[in-house]
């Protein structure tokens, strides 16, 4: 059941088991290694691996770590070997999220930047890397000024803003499910993006905001939010809440029976919530942002495959998947530049498609060129506390094209400023 | 005998701190790391002030740290672009808080102290976080760097180039650290050694003990928001958690680990500290445990701390 | 609006009962021992992680009743071995080593059972409400109260009717007499720690049919038991009872007015409390 750090040894000896099977050559280690190689191409993953936000970290970083043995068994880039540099930001220290970010460009010279989860710490680093002029990839901050008015030439981001997710949701919600609406936000940007953007939405379609509860972050009980929710008789409860708070929330939502009287739904929603939660309470309408199950896309049941062996049999879930992603962007986009110069590659990545084999979506996925935001697709659907497997909860309705849900260029605030 | 060789160990000790930037590098260490330490060593020498030398447990410096961080950082994103008009602002800030709030907990004492301190230290990151409109709420403050710093005859770029920040916060530490050591080298810090032996002793002897330990409380928090000033600048970044109790209990391990009772003591507790944690967790994501561990084992055996434990043993 | 605020006011007690229970046992360790147990909230982790590993073996019920039990074991031989050679120093180090212990507890967990959400689930029958208008009575959290209720009683009952509860209550008084009198108060220590961790660990179980199970669970618990005492009172049990249950009933209220402060404004209660009436509500003048 353990899913922990196992040390280092007994992580290297699964890696080298999974990279026979997958017919590789020689492996990169996941942790810092002590003798740095000159000749080697670093890639430098910031995420936190302690703390709240320490499950989504570790599944970014394991699917790094596949990408990593992947490019290497395909000739690395620029034809050196890739290694994987992985420093723990913490959860709620950015302090340390930047100090660290210092140590892998500076002291390490990592050729890559990825990270981070938390999106105040996504903001912070991307200053970072922008002072410091190295090409970063955010894998999963959601907060939408990374590629809004934070936005960098250096910076890409592969997991999708607030108003991405709120749009390709909300038409759904509205049709299906009804127009009074009662928000449980948490207090923080990520919660007040995903709000003005479902605002926006309501709107557009003419349905009501009939109330909503600002909730503290780390709140542990939300039986007076949902008092005041129950109060105000919505048709839908919307939850904007992530990690730990949307758990607890949810618990005590069907605890209390209110998901039998109104609908429940979100935006953003991840399988390690629901794998968190008891079957009871595995319910409500939500946005994924992939998704392991998806017959008709080929390369997927590789990829699941593939991840199975390195992360103690369970499947992947998208934070898996932006570690992936963002990892073999930056190989892919070197070895068709044949450079590793920040510059060149930023540009080269402006309208970048990724092949099928990475991309694992239905749609065409390609980075947009003004905001640098990564346009994948996304997956509406519900929640069902038991499905054909024990990892498959969550049920696909409806595939949204991100560059569909996604604000147009000129709404986003993002100027770049490119070096002279 | 005995000041020859802390005269000795004070130069040994200037020394190192004026060539941290190149021997550094060489240990597996890297700039900005270096200037972290001597931030975090200022913030908990500023602590120590109070808490070693005068015997006031606070547990709430980090809300004047805070306002230290948040100062520089609202200054040079919105009101000017000078680093150290916003240092200044920072400073005065905190002061003038720690003034006023001073004046409210001081006849307070023990838990209760820390307890009140905790109290508005959680009320200040509630605001921090809470008013996003002006502090970019839990998302932090960013956009704005470090500005150069225009000396008249020459301009340091102190953005571009990490050694030239470092030197900045050495300038600064020195200058805190000097003025704080000649205050306790005073009749005044003489009088806050009195009180942190024995209060009742002390108020009988006709000191005014409330407004010397109020004197001691803004000093402190002085330097210590001197010192968020300069967190802010290195991080380009003003964070709510700056303002957190967990950021003040750090202040506070940082001293006892080093040695509270002499006063390079919090320097050495916070080289260690942040080496320590930054080396560990770059080996394994179980550092926590390896830190925990090493705390518990201090407390336990080394309770007067590293630098205490060498005081003893060349005691004759 | 009167109706928002009488459900708030009765949700309050609930969640100000569990709040009761966690700063009981942390109370009861700084009254005798005066030690500041910052580790309080990795034991209560370590409850819920305890009762998760039972449940299919005992299942709900067994699992409650066991994993405290165990979770008061751990107690007993942390406080021999890490906490018993802090006493007769300073406060401030027994906080600084639970510091680092709670660090290692959390760690610890991660470790073990991984970084992920676990689901624990509560008997189904006791996950439903009771009424559809008081729909926040749900059968878990009245049998929270009961089990608070009844852990208070049996507190009550151990301090007043045993004689080991005799000796705590003397020692918390004047421990050297107590000692001199031929009480063995390593021993006495020992179990009135254990007896802290006891209830610690017993949060713990309810806290995760609550929340969700994850290694910072008892982090974000521990401050909110330190207010409880502060207001309650340093040094009275009843008045720690009172400080649980006011700072639940006043974060409830302030999410009608305010919601977002809900959990800042038991901060701004204690400071007021302190520079008002530094001793609490009940807690009796120059006691620390």
């Amino acid at each position: 059941m353990s899913n922990g750090i196992i040390s280092r040894s007994l992580d290297r000896r699964s890696l080298i088991r999974a990279a026979a099977a997958a017919g590789a050559a020689q492996l990169a280690t996941p942790f810092v290694i002590t003798a740095r190689a000159a000749d080697e191409v670093k890639f430098g993953l910031n995420d936190p691996l302690t703390g709240t936000y320490a499950e989504l970290g570790k599944n970014e970083q394991i699917g790094c770590q596949l990408a990593i043995e992947q490019i290497n068994s395909k000739g690395g880039v620029l034809g050196r070997k890739a290694q994987l540099l992985v420093e723990d930001s913490t959860s709620a220290d950015t302090g340390i999220a930047v100090q660290k970010a210092r140590k892998l460009i500076e002291r390490d010279k990592v050729d890559f930047f990825l990270g981070n989860v938390n999106s105040a710490m996504a903001i912070a680093l991307g200053e970072v890397s922008n002072e410091l002029k190295k090409l970063h990839i955010v894998t999963g901050g959601h907060t939408d000024s990374v590629t809004g008015t934070d936005c960098h030439w250096n910076v890409f981001r592969v997991c999708n803003t607030t108003r991405m997710e709120t749009n390709s949701v909300s038409k759904t919600l509205f049709s299906k499910y009804g127009k009074k609406w009662y928000f449980i936000t948490p207090d923080y940007a990520f919660g007040h993006t995903l709000q003005e953007g479902f605002e926006a939405s309501l709107k557009q379609f003419g349905g009501t905001e009939v109330g909503a509860s600002l909730t503290p972050l780390g709140a542990t009980d939300f039986s007076s939010y949902l008092i005041q929710a129950q109060a105000a008789n919505p048709d839908v409860i919307i939850f904007l809440l992530a990690g730990q708070d949307m758990v607890s929330a949810l618990k005590q939502t069907v605890q209390f029976g209110l998901d039998k009287r109104f609908h429940i739904a979100g935006a953003q929603q991840e399988l390690e919530v629901l794998l968190g939660l008891p079957p009871e309470a595995r319910i409500g309408t939500w946005v994924f942002e992939w998704y392991w199950v998806q017959p008709e896309v080929p390369h997927v049941k590789e990829f699941v495959a593939d991840i199975r062996k390195i992360n103690s049999g369970k499947v992947p879930t998208a934070r898996h998947w932006f570690g992936y992603v963002a990892t073999w962007t930056c190989a892919l986009v070197a070895n068709e530049q044949k450079t590793l110069d920040p510059v060149k590659l930023a540009k080269a990545l402006e309208n970048f498609k990724l092949p099928p084999e990475i991309a694992l979506m239905p749609y065409d996925t390609f980075y947009r060129a003004g905001d640098h935001q990564l346009m994948p697709t996304l997956y509406v659907g519900n929640a069902v506390d038991k499905g054909p497997e024990p990892e498959d909860l969550f049920k696909v309705d409806e595939l949204v094209k991100g560059v569909d849900a996604a604000l147009p260029v000129a709404e986003t605030g993002c100027h770049l400023k490119w070096p002279a | 005998m005995r000041a020859l060789n802390q005269r000795a160990a004070d130069i040994a000790v200037w020394l190192l701190l004026l060539g941290m930037p190149y021997w550094l590098d060489s240990v597996g260490g890297y700039t900005s790391l270096g200037s972290r330490i001597l931030v975090l060593a200022l913030a908990a020498t500023s602590l120590n002030f109070l808490l070693g030398f005068t015997g006031v447990l606070s547990f709430g410096h980090a809300a004047y740290f805070g306002l230290g961080v948040y100062g520089v950082g609202l200054t040079i994103k919105y009101l000017v672009p000078s680093t150290l008009a916003g240092m200044a602002v920072g400073v005065v800030a905190g002061t003038i808080a720690a003034a006023i709030i001073g004046a409210l907990i001081v006849r307070l004492r023990g838990i209760y102290f820390a307890m009140v301190t905790i109290a508005f230290g959680q009320v200040f990151y509630f605001i921090a976080y809470r008013w996003n409109s002006v502090t970019g709420g839990d998302d932090g403050l960013s956009g704005w760097q470090r500005q150069p710093i225009d000396l008249g005859f020459t301009t340091v770029d102190i953005l571009g180039n990490d050694k030239a920040f470092y030197y900045l916060v050495l300038v600064s530490f020195a200058v805190a650290v000097a003025i704080m050591a000649a205050l306790l080298r005073s009749p005044f810090g003489r009088t806050l050694l009195a009180i942190r032996e024995n209060e009742r002793r002390a108020r009988f002897l006709g000191i005014p003990v409330d407004s010397h330990i109020w004197l001691s409380w803004v000093i402190s928090c002085l330097f210590v928001s001197l010192a968020g000033t300069l967190y802010a600048l290195l991080n380009n970044f003003a964070d709510p958690h700056d303002l957190r109790w967990d950021q003040s209990g750090d202040f506070v391990i940082m001293a006892v680990l080093g040695g509270m009772r002499t006063f390079w003591g919090p320097l050495i507790g916070a080289a260690i500290f942040v080496v320590l944690q930054d080396y560990i967790s770059s080996e394994t994501a179980n550092w926590m445990s390896f830190i925990g561990l090493f705390f518990v084992l201090v407390v336990l055996f080394f309770p007067r701390g590293v630098l205490g434990l060498i005081q003893r043993r060349s005691a004759p | 609006m009167t109706q928002l605020l009488l459900f708030n006011l009765f949700n309050g007690l609930i969640i100000g009962a569990f709040y009761a229970l966690m700063a009981l046992g942390l109370s009861l360790i700084l009254n005798l021992s005066g030690v500041i147990n910052f580790a309080h909230g990795g034991f209560l982790a370590i409850g819920g992680y305890l009762a998760y590993m039972l449940i299919p073996h005992l299942g709900f019920w067994g699992a409650l009743a066991v994993a405290p039990v165990l979770t008061a074991g751990l107690g007993l031989i942390v406080e021999r071995v890490l906490i018993r050679p802090l006493y007769g120093r300073d406060p401030l180090y027994s906080l600084l080593l639970t510091f680092g212990l709670a660090f290692i507890l959390e760690d610890g967990t991660r470790y073990i059972w991984g970084a992920g959400t676990l689901p624990f689930a509560v008997p189904g029958w006791l996950s439903s409400p009771l009424s559809n208008t008081f729909f926040f009575l749900t059968g878990y959290r009245m049998f929270m109260v009961a089990l608070v209720v009844v852990a208070v009683t049996g507190l009550f009952l151990i301090l007043n009717r045993t004689r080991l509860g005799m000796r705590i209550r003397a020692g918390t008084m004047d421990l050297e007499t107590v000692s001199v009198l031929g009480v063995n108060t390593g021993i006495l220590r020992n179990l009135n720690f254990g007896l802290g961790i006891y209830l610690a660990g017993l949060a713990g179980v309810l806290a995760a049919g609550m929340l969700g199970l994850q290694p910072t669970i008892g982090s974000t618990l521990i401050m909110p038991s330190f207010v409880a005492i502060i207001i309650g009172g340093l040094g009275s049990l009843p008045g720690t009872l009172l400080g649980g249950l006011l700072i639940g009933v006043a974060s409830g209220i302030t999410t009608v007015f305010f919601p977002s402060a809900s959990e800042a404004v038991i901060y701004v209660i204690m400071g007021l409390v302190l520079l008002v009436r530094p001793r609490g509500l009940l807690g009796e003048e120059g006691r620390f």
